[in-house]
């Protein structure tokens, strides 16, 4: 099956069968499945990528630049940066000491845990944006105490905010827990019993361990915080100039024909979706070498 | 030894990550969810069960759960094929391939929606051909929702089949040629034995991604009542008009669904409990 001639550093004119073998059956088979392979991959992956970036510079560099740098456009841009900024953090102290929990010990309930922090992933995002309105909206039980005390969740920044943190609670978790689980504990109880404590241990030990998992999970979790959609967009209520993220913005530009617009802020998501996939490979490259250290 | 180590881990950090942990879950997760539950129970069965059976919520459910299936399905020849191919064969231009895999994790929803839309539509690349030559408009109708399906789809096959087709034993397949197995018998009563608990595992997270899926759908949908309306639409929709009970009722069918995707994965990774691969 697989071609050898190619291995073979004997000239070919002495072995013209072998030659001939490998381009009937031998390569036909491998190179049409690459073929196809490699059809579905352009038509289904690479098109759409494609297409995001040259509909954005449809209307020249100078429209391209102007869309932008609009208000609305540069609020958005902030937003979208806050909320990184405020849920990132958060998700990856949690997933730190969930996969720390998880992955060193074994308790009764530690697979129902497990279940628990899939969950935010396996749900649709608009029942998770639904979930917060229910809990904090105007017709919830909450909802009269929270408008006497003027304080806005829905349709505002906390929904935002606590809508992302619900989607994106699995990501730093889910990528340390199976590093965490294959190390087993042996260096760390070494670790403790040459008199480390638990933080020296945590850091020392641990850390420097699963610093490319914990880079991986917390570039996912950081994607998927700009770019929720669905979620977000339940909780928003699309106020523009101040709910609004990026690609809430990305809907309002398009519902408005402004197509050009909608795929230049379109683009600049392709651009962090990138570098987040740049990141990612380095870091499971950077992981793979250590773990065969 | 091995007894007393056993019943004293020593490793810190027990009882402060346990409380982390449940603290951050109940406050996050179960409260919520907690809530969703409660707030059905507030329901009356028939109110349920109207909302449920309603002809335009019937219409979308069937369309969300055929179209997932269907991109579930599609994903887990294709996903394979690139997974295989990705392991087995050298070609240049290989590892971007690798690493594009993941685009439809990386890549905001509401993005890929909006460029599968002018690809698909009647003026975009693909959407004018098909109109053109075949009549057959894409964008708009349940073909492009399930288009879009299988692009949400891709890396959870690629990403499942690939480390255990990394991991199989060439010794096997070599094994089968010499005994004079054709490739076709090789890969039938070889290989797919061995790649099917991946197989499944990988659609069945394609599916319950693509059951939920939201914002790469709605663009390229169209959403026209009972022909490409999605059941995550149909939430949104009653909640725009203040319809809390209705929304909440759909909202619980596609959590039970979720719920038991997500069992049906755990039960068949535990199968692949040596893979068990950290998904997105």
């Amino acid at each position: 099956m697989r071609d050898s001639a190619s291995t073979l550093t004997l000239p070919t004119a002495v072995l013209p069968t072998r030659k001939a073998l490998t381009f009937s059956a031998g390569k036909l088979v491998p190179a049409g499945l690459i073929l196809i392979a490699l059809a579905f991959f352009t038509l289904v992956l690479l098109l759409p990528l494609v297409t995001v970036l040259i509909e954005a510079l449809n209307k020249g560099l100078g429209f391209y630049w102007s869309s932008l740098l609009e208000g609305e456009s540069i609020q958005a841009m902030q937003l979208t940066l806050l909320m990184a900024v405020l849920v990132v953090p958060l998700n990856a102290a949690f997933g730190i000491a969930a996969a720390w929990l998880l992955g060193k010990f074994r308790f009764p309930g530690r697979s129902f845990l497990i279940t628990l922090i899939d969950l935010p992933l396996s749900v649709s995002p608009v029942v998770a944006g639904l979930v917060f309105v229910l809990m904090f909206g105007a017709q919830s039980a909450l909802g009269p105490w929270l408008a006497a005390h003027d304080i806005k969740i829905i349709f505002a920044l906390p929904g935002i905010w606590l809508t992302s943190l619900f989607v994106t609670l699995p990501y730093v978790a889910r990528e340390l827990l199976p590093l965490l689980e294959s190390q087993g504990t042996d260096q760390e109880e070494s670790a403790v019993m040459l008199g480390a404590s638990g933080w020296q241990t945590f850091r020392y030990i641990s850390l420097p361990q699963m610093k490319w998992a914990l880079i991986h999970g917390v570039i996912l979790c950081n994607a998927r915080v700009m770019g929720e959609f669905g979620a977000v967009s339940v909780v928003s209520g699309h106020i523009r100039g101040q709910t609004n993220t990026l690609p809430l913005l990305v809907e309002i530009l398009y519902n408005e024909y402004q197509f050009t617009a909608a795929f230049a802020v379109a683009s600049l998501l392709a651009v962090l979706a990138l570098v987040t996939l740049v990141i990612k490979r380095v870091a499971v490259r950077q992981s793979m070498t250590q773990s065969e250290l | 030894m091995t007894s007393l180590a056993r019943r004293q881990n020593i490793v810190p950090g027990f009882r402060v990550t346990l409380g982390v942990t449940l603290c951050y879950l109940a406050l996050m997760v179960i409260i919520p969810l907690a809530g969703l539950v409660f707030k059905t129970s507030t329901l009356s069965w028939d109110q349920l069960w109207h909302t449920l059976t309603s002809a335009r919520v019937l219409a979308a459910v069937r369309l969300s759960v055929g179209a997932a299936l269907a991109a579930a399905a599609v994903n887990a020849v294709f996903g394979t094929l690139l997974a295989w191919v990705l392991t087995r064969y050298k070609f240049p231009g290989r590892s971007l391939v690798d690493a594009m895999v993941d685009l439809p994790v990386a890549l905001p929803t509401a993005v890929a929606g909006l460029a599968l839309t002018a690809i698909y539509s009647e003026h975009g690349v693909i959407g004018r051909i098909t109109q053109e030559y075949w009549g057959w408009s894409i964008a708009f109708t349940p073909t492009g929702v399930f288009i879009a399906l299988v692009f949400v789809g891709i890396p959870f096959l690629v990403r499942t089949v690939q480390p255990v087709l990394q991991d199989l034993e060439k010794a096997h397949e070599e094994a089968g040629a010499t005994l004079g197995a054709s490739s076709w018998q090789n890969f039938r009563f070889i290989l797919l034995p061995q790649l099917a608990p991946a197989i499944l595992t990988g659609a069945a997270l394609a599916f319950g991604r693509a059951v939920g899926e939201y914002g790469s759908v709605i663009f390229i949908a169209g959403n026209v009542p009972m022909i490409s309306e999605i059941a995550p639409l149909m939430i949104i929709s009653k909640l725009e008009q203040y319809d809390y009970a209705g929304a909440t009722a759909i909202a619980l069918l596609l959590l039970g669904i979720s719920i038991i995707v997500l069992m049906t994965v755990n039960h068949l990774q535990a199968r692949l409990q040596h893979y068990r691969q950290p998904l997105v």
